[in-house]
């Protein structure tokens, strides 16, 4: 069960501003923590706290492939994303690396920056523990939830190619 | 009930006679690609797998274009990093600099991408190779990593929106406005989680590089891919680029789609996308006064030889606005070759433009043109985000050649026509 407080964006937030090309010339998950999200909120650096959620609307994620992108979110704190809808290459990745995202647009709608909120990746169960309302987001495909099970892709195929 | 293109090339792929959409496959992959970004992070993904060689080393495709010529010191250990591992594991696909291009021009013009593949590749813009009329998308690293170790990636079966493309494009106007226009109307999600699939017989008036370009930016309409039916130009091109086997895919007759869109290509203007996404379109004739600063030329977009004639055709005898940068790139050495042999980059020159090495650069604000805050841009690129060729308070307006070297000339978003009477 993951719990934190949330930090609200609204639609396309774009893999560019969630870490700039600049920053690119290195994949280290530390080094691209401190600059995640720079060039549309300054401030997140500084008050983003181990556990947050991030909500955001429709299109999170859209854009570049880099993987940085969902690993700087990670590396910055963030357990969990919750959009109305993501691009679907950052939803692959952030699969693959292993940060939870869920799909709601209802809960991504009524949570207000600042609230706590209960996730269950397991269920997809959302809880708004300020607003006290609680949503259902789509459950993962069995075919994902076995990656997520196995702590990411690498996991899963390097299980897979033993056998 | 019958299947769009990407349905059969997936269903193929998996050894499936039938797919639907939503449904979960495992296919086998035909290419897998990745550059300097996110290559190196492959790698130590593939390493943490355990498999001490890649599938088949015929199969994957490296290519250092995004921060190369190497513009900084960590950007030299990421691309050495690579390119070790490409010797190491005697990739076949490696192009070193001076023999490369940008990934997106370089691989169909190696012939390495051919009808009915199915191709992944560590770089949003990977769908390009859906001109050809194969099934190819952008993942990331870790996908990447595992494609290499087993050779196979799973897939959700996509639905699609068919575009059926009627009629001729007017002078001036090329794919990057078709697309543009596209995009303006069906959003930057329009396409989320779907195919793209072009085809009617508008088609056969849009040549290769203009297929390329809008297939190159179905990702910018949030598009798994983009796919072209195939016809005679397209085995042309194969013919002409590769010695692979291939196979034609068509969309059954009964194929299901979310959204039907009739295209007239005859009624389409110069478009433009406005800051700070590529759905914010307008047309050049709504565009008002927009002052600029710099024009860049190329890029996986629009580096192509078609493009850089466009420019050229504008450019030629004229001089670039005295307050204008002009940063023009071939996108690959080819095609860099090519421009010169038929007097392209002279007219750049002398028109007062700076003609640079194929490199995704300045596109993404990585080097040769990051631009200061407040400062204006007209780009042949894919992107307008925030802070995507600079400072977050810069701007990018995306835009055809022809209306990218017209606005060189003026210093301010202009159409063709007004320069070349």
């Amino acid at each position: 069960m993951i719990q934190g407080k949330v930090i609200k964006y609204g639609h396309n937030v774009d893999t560019d501003v969630i870490i700039p090309a600049r920053y690119l010339n290195t994949s280290d998950p530390e080094e691209l923590a401190k600059h995640c999200m720079e060039d549309l909120d300054k401030t997140f650096v500084d008050r983003v706290r181990k556990g947050d959620i991030m909500a955001a609307g429709r299109n999170f994620g859209s854009g570049s492939s880099r993987e940085h992108a969902p690993i700087a979110l990670k590396a910055s704190g963030i357990s969990c994303v919750v959009a109305e809808t993501f691009a679907r290459i950052f939803y692959r990745n952030s699969i693959n690396i292993g940060l939870p995202i869920l799909e709601c647009a209802a809960a991504a709608q009524d949570i207000s920056e600042g609230d706590q909120v209960q996730v269950d990746v397991n269920t997809g169960v959302i809880t708004n523990l300020t607003k006290g309302k609680t949503y259902q987001a789509e459950p993962f495909p069995a075919f994902m939830q076995e990656i997520i099970n196995a702590d990411g892709l690498i996991s899963y195929v390097r299980e897979r190619k033993k056998k | 009930m019958g299947m769009t293109m990407t349905q059969k090339i997936l269903a193929a792929h998996a050894g499936l006679e039938k797919v639907e959409p939503g449904q979960l496959i495992m296919a086998d992959l035909d290419l897998i690609l990745g550059n300097d970004v996110t290559a190196p992070v492959a790698i130590r993904e593939f390493d943490k797998i355990g498999a001490e060689w890649v599938y088949d080393k015929a199969k994957v495709a490296i290519v250092p274009d995004h921060f190369t010529p190497n513009k900084d010191i960590k950007s030299a250990e990421q691309c050495k990093l690579m390119r070790e591992f490409a010797h190491h594991q005697e990739i076949e696909n490696y192009f070193e600099i001076g023999q490369m291009g940008i990934e997106h021009a370089l691989i169909p013009e190696k012939g390495l991408a051919v009808p009915g593949d199915v191709i992944i590749g560590a770089d949003s813009h990977t769908c390009t190779y859906g001109a050809l009329g194969a099934f190819s998308t952008g993942v990331g690293s870790t996908d990447m990593a595992a494609g290499m170790a087993s050779g196979q990636c799973w897939f959700k079966i996509p639905e699609a929106i068919r575009f059926n493309l009627k009629g001729k494009l007017q002078p001036w106007v090329s794919g990057k406005d078709v697309i543009l226009h596209i995009i303006g109307m069906i959003g930057v999600d329009g396409a989320l989680y779907q195919s793209m699939e072009f085809g009617g017989e508008g088609l056969k008036n849009l040549t290769m590089d203009d297929r390329f370009t809008m297939a190159n930016m179905a990702i910018e309409a949030g598009a798994k891919n983009g796919i072209f039916e195939v016809d005679e130009q397209t085995l042309d091109y194969v013919k002409e680029h590769s010695t692979k086997e291939f196979k034609v895919y068509e969309p059954d007759k009964g194929a299901r789609y979310t959204r039907v869109i009739d295209i007239d290509l005859s009624e389409i203007r110069p478009t433009i996308a406005f800051p700070h996404l590529p759905d914010n379109t307008r047309t050049i004739d709504e565009v008002g006064e927009i002052v600029i600063d710099q024009v860049v030329i190329g890029s996986c977009t629009n580096g192509r030889i078609e493009d850089l004639r466009s420019a050229a055709r504008v450019l030629k005898g004229k001089k670039i606005h005295s307050e204008v940068r002009t940063i023009i790139f071939p996108a690959t050495q080819k095609i860099y070759l090519q421009a010169m042999r038929e007097g392209l980059l002279e007219i750049f020159v002398e028109a007062g433009a700076a003609v640079s090495t194929p490199t995704c650069g300045p596109c993404l604000g990585g080097h040769m043109g990051v631009l200061a805050g407040g400062e204006r841009a007209v780009a042949t690129t894919n992107r307008n985000f925030v802070g995507r060729m600079g400072h977050p308070e810069s701007e990018v307006y995306l835009a055809s050649p022809a209306v990218a070297a017209a606005s060189a000339i003026t210093g301010r978003i202009s159409s063709p026509e007004e320069v070349v009477k």
